[in-house]
């Protein structure tokens, strides 16, 4: 399947997230980070803080938080199973943290292929803003790999 | 920082426990990271690590040595899939000064030598 160049310049509808100190916490366990800045809110303020900090590649984990995350794939007919996170991108304007209210906006930026079309690419721009202040643009890159799915067989997730 | 400083972070064993809890963590509910019924539905052996897991590792390697505020940019390329069960390392080396900031140099690798991350940040100094 050929990912038509057209859907450069495409926007996915905006989308806004609170930044919850729970879901930092459960990723500092996920991701091994023991340095209680990342957990702890006294140790966050000593340290120069107004709360827990969003870890740097967190932003991109708040920009899955959108609704249907999976239907941008689903739309263009790609199941999930077939890509890979190809590269990953983070400019930082300013610190985000637990409690901030956080809108994310994404356009695709390109669209190409490799390997005669055995691997279609496509890379995402996403700014990050709180209250129109930049906090940071995100660029990903998505790999598609043409590998064949069972049409029987159901995605687990959404 | 001085151009040639290195540091490193042994990240731990990547388990299915470790991928089940970065999956429900981080949003990323793909089935590839959780599910080896799925994966083998469309040839994909057994599940492997998020590469995002492998950024955050790095991420923490970089948090570790500078407070976060001083991170300017921070990007990867993914160049290879981490198995489950392999256990990354991450390296990161100031290779040049310029103007009030240091650019380093990150890698990940696997203990049998392969690559699965290389990427570069942008350090404001202190």
């Amino acid at each position: 399947m050929a990912i038509d160049p057209a859907i450069i310049g495409s926007r996915t509808a905006e989308h806004t997230v609170v930044v919850e100190r729970g879901r930092l916490r459960f990723f500092a366990h996920a991701t091994g980070q023991a340095d209680p800045v990342y957990c702890d809110p006294d140790a966050a303020k000593q340290a120069g803080h107004r709360d827990l900090p969003v870890p740097p590649t967190f932003l991109f984990c708040l920009d899955m938080e959108r609704p249907n995350p999976g239907a941008f794939y689903r739309d263009l007919g790609i199941d999930i199973r077939t890509i890979l996170h190809g590269g990953q991108a983070f400019t930082y304007h300013a610190m985000a943290y637990a409690g901030d209210r956080l809108d994310f906006a994404t356009r695709v930026t390109d669209v190409y292929a490799k390997k005669g079309g055995a691997l279609e690419f496509i890379v995402r721009t996403t700014d990050v803003t709180r209250d129109g202040e930049p906090i940071a643009e995100l660029v990903t890159t998505t790999v598609v790999r043409q590998i064949a799915a069972d049409p029987t067989t159901k995605e687990a997730s959404s | 920082m001085i151009v040639g400083e290195t540091h490193g972070l042994a990240a731990p064993r990547i388990t299915r426990s470790t991928l089940a809890l970065y999956a429900g963590a981080s949003g990323d509910h793909n089935p590839v990271h959780i599910d080896t019924d799925a994966c083998r539905a469309v040839g994909i052996p057994d599940v492997f690590a998020h590469g995002m897991l492998s950024m955050a590792y790095l991420g923490r390697l970089l948090t570790d040595w500078v407070p976060q505020e001083r991170i300017r940019a921070y990007d990867v390329r993914f160049t290879a899939i981490t198995p489950v069960n392999d256990t990354p390392v991450c390296t990161g080396t100031v290779t040049r000064i310029q103007g009030d900031c240091a650019h380093l140099d990150l890698k990940v690798a696997l203990p049998d030598g392969t690559v699965t991350l290389t990427g570069s940040a942008v350090i404001a100094l202190g």
